[in-house]
Parts: C-alpha cells; sequence; structure tokens
C-alpha cells in the first residue's frame, strides 16, 4: 500500500512538472505584452524599462526557473493588470467559484438522483423515457447556449432574475457568500442552473444504469422475497448500493464542475476564477494566466491521486494490477 | 428458388450483415428522426453556397441599412428577412448556412485525423504490449483525467486563434479516446483464434495487424467517433464563442452566438437565438444517430 501510494505521489509530482513546463512555455511563447501594458505613445526608453521590471529580457530558460523557484515558495508571479500577486488574485476570486460550483453540483445531485432511479425502476414507462429523452436533449445543449435561452427567457422576457453579477454577498467565516442574501440567491439561481445540467444529465443516466443493474441483484430479490416493502428495498437497499459508484462519479467530476464554470462564468459575469481567466488571456495577463492553470491543474492532480488511493484501499486489483507492471 | 410473387409484394431478400444493420438501425423511429436532419443539416451545410438567399461575406451583397431587423421585418430596400439580420445587416440564414459549414468541417476534420492518430498508438500499445503499451497508454490516462474544455483553452491560450490552431487543440483532446478504446478491444480481438491462425500462417506484423486486427476493432471506434464529432462541434462552439475559438473571419455558429450575445439583452433573440438553434439540431442529431448505432453495433445488447 506504501509503495504503491509513494509510486503515485512520483507520478503525480512529475505531472504536475510536465504539466508546469507545458503551461509556462506556452503561455509565454504567446505575444509580447509590452505591447498592452505600456501606454502605446510610451517611448523606446520606457517600454525597455518595463520590460525589465517585469523580468521579460531574461532569457525563457531563466524565466522559468526563477517561475519554479518562486512557485514552490507559493510566488507565482504579479499580475501584469492589477499588479497584485497572481495567486492572491486568484484565491480572492476563488470562494465565488467554488460557492457556483456547489450549488451547481447539489441541484444536480438532488434532482438527478431520484430522476434517475424512476427511470431506473420503470425503464419502459412514459415518465421513464421522458427522464432519458431529457437527458439526452441535456447531453446534446452546449452548456453557453444554454446560458443564453436562460438569460433569454428569465431576464429579458420575464424580466425575473438577474443576468449578470453575484448580487449582494455577506460574510461567512471571513468568505464573502451570495447564498445568504435573497438578492444573492437570485443571482446565484441561473448559473448555478446552468453549470448543473450537463451533471444532472449524466446522473440521470449513471442512476438508471445502476438501479438497473441492482434490480438484478440477488438481494434485491432476496429482500423482496422476505416480504419488505418496495421502498424499503428501494430506499434502503437499492440506494444504498448504487451510492458507491455514483458518490465517486460526483467527486471526480467536482474538478470538471470547475473547469465548466469558465463558461458559465462568463456568461453570467459571475465574478469567479473563470472570468478571471477568460478575462486575463484578453489581456494576455500571463502571471495571472499561469497561475489560475497551475491551480486547476494542481486541483486535479490532488482530486485524482485522493481517488485512486481510496480505490486501491477498495480495490486490492488496483494496486496488484499495476506493481505486476502488466498494462492489461 | 421459391419466392411468393404476388403483386406489391417485394422477393424476399437474403440476409447479409449489411441489411440486418440497416434493419436494426430503422427499428428506432427517433433514429431514423436523427439521421434524416443530419442529412439535412449536411446537405444544408454543402451547399450553403448555392441555397443561401445572399453570400453573408461579400460586402456588396450586404446592406448596412437592413441592420438588426428582426425576423420577417420589412427591410427599407423592400427585402423581408426570415430570420432577421444582425449588426451589420447580414441576413441571418445564410450566416447559419455559412456557419454550419465551418463548424462541421472544423467538427469532422478534426475527429477524422484524431480517430487516424488514436488508432495507430490504440493499435500499437495493444499489438506490442510492454514498455510500448506502458507509455502509451500512460500519456493517455494523463490526459484524460483533464476534461477536454480546460486542455483546449491551455491550447488555444498558447497558440492564439485561426482555423488551424482550433482544428489542432481539438485533434490533441480526442485522439486519446480513440487510442483507449481501440486498444481496448484490440485487446480481446488478440486473443481469438483468427489472430492466432495469421500467426500460424506466419503472416507479417503488418499484415495482421491492418487486415485482421483493424476491422474487427472497428465498430466500437465508429460509436465513440460519432459521439465526438457533437463533441468536437460543440466545444469548438464554446471556445469560439469564448472569444479563443475561429477569427472573425471564419465565423462558425459558436461565433454567431458570440456576436449576438451583445444584443440580447436589448431584446433582439433572433442574432444569437437561430444560430443556436442550429447548433442544437446538429448536435441533436448526431447524438440520436450514435445512441441507435451504440445499441446496434453492441454484441452485448443482442437478444
Amino acid at each position: 500500500m506504501l509503495a504503491y501510494t509513494l509510486r503515485r505521489l512520483t507520478q503525480s509530482g512529475f505531472v504536475l512538472l510536465v504539466m508546469a513546463m507545458l503551461v509556462f512555455l506556452g503561455v509565454y511563447a504567446i505575444g509580447n505584452p509590452i505591447e498592452l501594458l505600456v501606454n502605446p505613445q510610451a517611448d523606446e526608453v520606457e517600454r525597455m524599462r518595463a520590460t525589465v521590471a517585469l523580468g521579460l529580457d531574461k532569457p525563457l530558460h531563466v524565466q522559468f526557473g526563477a517561475f519554479l523557484k518562486g512557485a514552490l515558495s507559493g510566488d507565482l508571479g504579479r499580475s501584469f493588470v492589477f499588479g497584485v500577486p497572481a495567486l492572491e488574485l486568484i484565491l480572492s476570486k476563488m470562494p465565488a467559484t467554488i460557492e457556483l460550483a456547489v450549488v451547481a453540483t447539489m441541484m444536480a445531485v438532488l434532482l438527478g438522483i431520484p430522476l434517475g432511479l424512476v427511470a431506473g425502476l420503470k425503464p419502459d414507462s412514459f415518465i421513464g423515457r421522458s427522464i432519458m429523452a431529457g437527458s439526452i436533449v441535456g447531453f446534446s445543449l452546449p452548456t453557453f447556449w444554454v446560458g443564453l435561452v436562460l438569460i433569454m427567457f428569465f431576464s429579458v422576457y420575464l424580466g425575473w432574475l438577474p443576468s449578470n453579477g453575484r448580487g449582494e454577498t455577506v460574510s461567512l467565516l471571513g468568505v464573502q457568500v451570495s447564498f445568504l442574501t435573497w438578492d444573492g440567491l437570485q443571482h446565484l439561481f441561473m448559473p448555478a442552473l446552468n453549470l448543473a445540467l450537463f451533471k444532472l444529465s449524466l446522473l440521470i443516466r449513471l442512476t438508471r444504469a445502476q438501479t438497473r443493474e441492482a434490480l438484478l441483484q440477488d438481494y434485491v430479490k432476496f429482500a423482496r422475497a422476505k416480504g419488505l416493502s418496495a421502498s424499503r428495498v428501494i430506499g434502503v437497499h437499492v440506494l444504498k448500493n448504487i451510492m458507491i459508484p455514483i458518490v465517486t462519479v460526483i467527486g471526480l467530476e467536482f474538478g470538471s464542475v470547475i473547469a465548466f464554470a469558465i463558461v458559465t462564468e462568463s456568461i453570467f459575469a459571475w465574478p469567479g476564477t473563470g472570468k478571471l481567466l477568460i478575462d486575463s488571456i484578453n489581456q494576455l495577463d500571463r502571471p495571472v494566466i499561469v497561475a489560475y492553470l497551475m491551480v486547476i491543474v494542481l486541483l486535479f492532480i490532488v482530486i485524482n491521486f485522493v481517488v485512486d488511493i481510496v480505490y486501491s484501499y477498495l480495490d486490492p486489483r488496483v494496486r496488484l494490477g499495476q506493481s505486476a507492471g502488466a498494462g492489461h | 428458388m421459391e419466392t411468393s410473387l404476388l403483386p406489391g409484394e417485394a422477393p424476399v431478400k437474403e440476409e447479409t450483415p449489411f441489411r440486418r444493420f440497416v434493419s436494426e438501425f430503422a427499428e428506432s423511429k427517433l433514429a431514423l428522426i436523427g439521421l434524416a436532419m443530419l442529412l439535412l443539416v449536411l446537405t444544408v451545410a454543402i451547399l450553403a453556397p448555392v441555397i443561401s438567399p445572399q453570400n453573408p461575406y461579400d460586402l456588396g451583397q450586404i446592406d448596412l441599412m437592413d441592420s438588426k431587423l428582426a425576423p420577417g421585418e420589412k427591410a427599407p430596400s423592400d427585402k423581408v428577412y426570415l430570420l432577421g439580420t444582425d449588426d451589420q445587416g447580414r441576413d441571418m440564414l445564410s450566416a447559419i448556412f455559412y456557419g454550419l459549414r465551418i463548424s462541421l468541417g472544423v467538427g469532422i476534420a478534426s475527429t477524422v485525423v484524431a480517430v487516424i492518430i488514436g488508432l495507430t498508438f490504440g493499435l500499437m500499445a495493444a499489438y506490442f504490449g510492454g514498455w510500448v503499451d506502458t507509455l502509451i497508454m500512460r500519456v493517455v490516462d494523463i490526459q484524460l483525467s483533464f476534461p477536454a474544455i480546460l486542455l483546449a483553452l491551455i491550447l488555444l491560450a498558447v497558440f492564439g486563434q485561426g482555423v488551424d490552431k482550433v482544428i489542432i487543440a481539438l485533434i490533441t483532446v480526442q485522439w486519446a479516446y480513440y487510442a483507449r478504446t481501440v486498444r481496448a478491444s484490440a485487446l480481446v480481438e488478440r486473443q481469438k483464434e483468427y489472430v492466432e491462425a495469421a500467426r500460424v500462417l506466419s503472416l507479417s506484423k503488418p499484415r495482421i495487424l491492418f487486415k485482421h486486427l483493424l476491422p474487427n476493432c472497428l465498430p466500437p471506434l465508429i460509436v465513440v467517433a460519432t459521439v465526438q464529432v457533437a463533441h468536437a462541434i460543440s466545444l469548438e462552439a464554446t471556445l469560439s464563442f469564448l472569444g479563443l475559438g475561429l477569427p472573425i473571419t471564419e465565423p462558425s455558429l459558436g461565433l454567431l452566438i458570440s456576436n449576438g450575445f451583445t444584443y440580447l439583452m436589448s431584446g433582439k433573440y433572433w442574432i444569437s437565438f437561430y444560430p443556436g438553434l442550429a447548433l442544437l439540431v446538429t448536435i441533436m442529431s448526431i447524438n440520436l444517430v450514435a445512441d441507435q448505432l451504440r445499441d446496434v453495433l453492441n454484441p452485448r445488447l443482442k437478444k
């Protein structure tokens, strides 16, 4: 177990290093940010001074070395545009993104599991078929277009909900949150629904498939034979057993919810990390782009690492298969 | 040969794998509707220059006076635009036809190249095993642990805009799916007797790979590729919407939607709504076809 954990940890570290290199070299290869940062009327001397001040005159590998050294101590450079440390900027936008992602995941779970359960219990009924048809539509709809339609309907046509920003926030344990004020909730509803839709469709399909499989198992037959009520068989025996894969997927997908928040945040002008990334790409604010990507890559590596370790703990075949070195 | 030839009754045809495939595919009405929609979309995309009321990118044909007209509204120039016009006075219907062309072209081109790359690496991993397999599958695993949109965003942030760059980004995010799919089915096929027979006949390695293994790995690949075309189109639209995909000179559906977004709040919904609808119909029809293909080509679901 320890050997597997160590090997997996080394691999994670290696992936992080490779991603850091790709991101850094890639991002620093685009355009010359000086063009955007210095007053267009500035003369050559002033431009040179700005270039030197930002360290852009040094060779690339020197810049990368400095970047790595800084990254290890939590310093990912200063935003060209805002003049504050990039990491600080991202962490300051993080609560908004996390709040959106958590609420969206909750929406997907609270709607997706019951709907999937119904579709799995009655796969051939009208309701079961409608739910599945709905999930195909949910899969097909590009997130950004759903966002537009939501704005069109709720903001422009009905005029019920605001279409941008976080609304009024209150401080909860030192973090600004929207979901505790009525105004904030109104602002939160549409982006969260938008972000939830894809995961909702995924959860419906997963729950349905798992339910159908569980219904064929002996323990369900046995529970029925014992004369347990249908609600107890489903609520306790089926639900408990299908929850393991579902919880795993929810955990694994949380990272991708944060990645997809880039799109939703851009549409609803939600002031989170995703919007910051798109703004930074448009303004060539390299340190922020690099810092954002490093933070999210780290997040993914941590999520995958934890899931792998938990899995290998639950299922010894995983780690034995790996140490035997046989890929197949 | 005794076939009943009553009037109006066709002779009973012999069942070939292809006919069986067609009749099984046709069992689902929804899939047939999807196929019909898909054919319609493809026809429109291919014939766009012929059937469009105007060439939306020929400045001589568009009139700035006709800008931002609602669908069906009469223009000062007495023209009526079925789906309205955008801020430049472009006919939205024509813009959508041309946009479909670009969206489908980018989606299909990137998928085809990604399939070829994925197929090659997947077959190699399965056939050679050992360190080749470990290396390829490690890269695949690592890549698939990140969502496609994030990788595509990184790549485009690096490359900048352009059709070629978007296609490269789409290929890069897709190939791993195919490599994994092909490897999985090739590993199963490799154990089968016909491959052993081919080995006993001491046929050359490339011949076994391409003439024997490859055709038998195709069905699951076709299913994945069909779904992926839809994903690629959707991803390209998303990237273009965010302003990181195609340049303004190659207006795909995503770019049209993005352009209309600015006018959405003032109630001019048609500039982004109808391109979105076209995108939706395209993606839905591909998904419907892919769903049925999966059921028909999956031997496990056969009764």
